[in-house]
């Protein structure tokens, strides 16, 4: 899979920038210059340079060492949040498409519903409620972003369920969740494989727009949406602090939809 | 076409009815119950006002009771009264707001189609050229642009560094009355241009690779290959033959992209300081004034919902395979 991944140019692209990302995410304490945290006063607002490849901020802190901290935090919230939504879509997917009926309808409605709700509104409205925890953040985001792939699921178990191998499966005496979770859904692996490569960018951009409006995660822990903020503050004087993470953002989320893309093209060779 | 309009009618019902039950409990997520926000950290109400409060509000009545007065209130759009220091009725306050927001969203929605309409063509009948091939990383470029940076990138450039455009607010706000209607118009636009740019960027990629895609699939139809072999122009062929059909879609993509395109509303009012339903929302949440947040997540999700049944009997009107399967 990867061999084939990296036969693109952009999937080779791709590939690369999430290694680095998944390296720097492990890695971080062993491979970042400074402390994330250390506050230096005689350092403020210092411009990129061999001492601080990426500057420092207003409280002279090395920006490149919380970008890479950020990079743990981004990439957790992340994966922790695509985990849930997989794990709630492809459960009302499947059994909304292999059941079908009454149980269907009632599926199919509950996504609608869920759907009408800018999504940005509604993890406002909730996180006015609850604290701005990092986890309170991964949970919500994975609560509000489950509907496309449980879409996705219900199709493919819908197109899956009349092809003779269920009805082998059936006839042999196989209960219907065996049926669903040994026959059904590793056939439809591949596409939920592409909408959660998907995911993880689109779950990147809002944990760190979150974070930038002040409600994600929550200084002095880094995260590249909440140094954006500083970044704004001090746009007149200080570019790269607004620059580098909003980069970082801009090559991950966009190395997580050429993965993606790529991986829909070697699956579905017919869509390219 | 009447039966499939009342079934989109009632599906609206159904839906409409969901949205006002999840809001309803995302009210009663609150430790404590929906007063605790108000009168956890004020010491001026004691516990028998609380009582008092609680009783006011209906809160020691069953939850089913509680819920449809809380339905009563919203359809004669009584949404309470705001926590913040003014006091003022929700409903006004949104009301003020909602112009902006519905402008700086309808021009965006206009300028996306406007461009990605022949981007999206152009890039089908040039499909596999140098030109798709750019166009095509151009659109994952824009999916994948945070709009927050971008706003901050264009704040940069055209705000700091070049100085040509304002950076902040809807108008200026020293010597704006004195203005000409003329000079109002050009200061509105100089102060909108960059917070419609960082809307409709992202709305671009989607909508023109989608037509794109979509124009692809049309243009292997049966009756294309007949209208090549029957000799029509290739304008033909590919102006009213391909598009008509091709953008069809388009109508459902309209209604689906509205969540989007409404909750993008948020970031680029806040960051442009234009006070709009946006602005009003992240302020509401950071200061926890619930009524607010209440009322503004349920008008937007309602405005979604209008949105998407417009879309559904555009479809109808547009599409002749259900605008004449009346007698089937």
């Amino acid at each position: 899979m990867l061999k084939e991944i990296c036969q693109g140019k952009s999937g080779c692209f791709a590939l690369l920038i999430v290694l680095t990302l998944i390296g720097t995410a492990l890695f971080g304490p062993y491979i970042s210059p400074y402390d994330p945290l250390e506050i230096r006063v005689d350092e403020i607002l210092q411009p990129p340079s061999l001492k601080h490849p990426l500057g420092t901020d207003l409280l002279g802190r090395d920006v490149l060492s919380r970008m890479i901290y950020g990079a743990r935090i981004s990439l957790e919230v992340s994966l922790v949040a695509v985990g849930l939504s997989l794990l709630i879509g492809v459960f009302l997917g499947a059994i909304a498409g292999y059941f079908g009926g009454i149980i269907d309808q009632i599926i199919s409605r509950f996504i609608d519903i869920m759907l009408c709700f800018p999504t940005i509104f509604l993890i406002l409205a909730v996180i006015a409620y609850l604290e701005p925890s990092i986890l309170n953040i991964m949970i919500i985001i994975g609560l509000t972003s489950w509907m496309g792939i449980a879409r996705l699921v219900r199709a493919e178990i819908l197109s899956l369920k009349e092809r003779e191998f269920v009805l082998a499966a059936k006839i042999y005496g196989a209960s219907s969740m065996r049926i669903i979770f040994r026959h059904l859904l590793p056939n439809a692996l591949p596409p939920v494989l592409v909408s959660a490569s998907l995911g993880m960018g689109n779950a990147i951009l809002i944990e760190s727009a979150l974070s930038f409006l002040g409600i994600g995660v929550q200084p002095p822990i880094p995260s590249w949406g909440n140094m954006l903020i500083e970044g704004k503050e001090t746009l007149e004087v200080a570019w790269w602090l607004s620059f580098f993470p909003g980069l970082a953002i801009l090559l991950t989320v966009l190395a997580f939809i050429l993965l993606g893309e790529r991986i829909q093209e070697i699956v579905n060779p017919k869509r390219k | 076409m009447l039966t499939y309009l009342i079934k989109r009618f009632l599906i609206l019902l159904v839906t409409l009815w969901g949205v006002t039950v999840i809001s309803f409990g995302i009210l009663h997520l609150a430790p404590g119950g929906p007063l605790t926000p108000l009168t956890e950290f004020n010491p001026k109400i004691t516990p028998e006002y609380r009582e008092k409060l609680i009783k006011m509000y209906g809160l020691d009545k069953p939850l089913h009771l509680q819920y449809l007065n809380w339905l009563k209130g919203i359809i004669k759009l009584d949404f309470g009264r705001s926590f913040s220091l003014d006091q003022r009725p929700v409903w006004d306050k949104i009301k003020e707001r909602l112009p902006v927001t519905l402008l700086i969203n309808t021009l965006a929605l206009i300028l996306i189609l406007l461009i990605s309409i022949p981007l999206g063509v152009l890039s089908a009948v040039k499909s596999g050229t140098r030109f798709d091939q750019i166009f095509t990383f151009l659109t994952f470029f824009g999916y994948a642009m945070p709009s927050f940076w971008l706003a901050l990138l264009l704040m940069l450039i055209f705000g700091v560094k070049l100085q040509w455009l304002p950076i902040s607010g809807l108008h200026s706000i020293v010597g704006y009355e004195k203005m000409s209607l003329f000079e109002k118009i050009l200061d509105w636009t100089k102060h909108l241009l960059c917070p419609l740019f960082v809307a409709t960027f992202g709305g671009i990629a989607g909508f023109s690779r989608y037509l794109r895609n979509s124009m692809l699939e049309v243009l292997k139809a049966d009756y294309i290959t007949y209208a090549r072999a029957k000799g029509l122009p290739e304008r033909v062929i590919l102006y009213k033959h391909a598009m008509r059909n091709a953008l069809l879609p388009m109508i459902t993509l309209l209604g689906l992209s509205l969540p989007g395109l409404i909750g993008g509303s948020v970031i680029f009012e806040t960051i442009f300081g234009i006070p709009g339903l946006g602005q009003l929302m992240w302020q509401a949440v950071m200061s926890r004034d619930y009524p607010v947040i209440m009322a503004n997540l349920l008008l937007v999700s309602f405005l979604t919902l209008l949105g998407n049944f417009l879309a559904d009997i555009g479809y109808a009107l547009a599409d002749p395979r259900i605008r004449l399967s009346e007698k089937k």
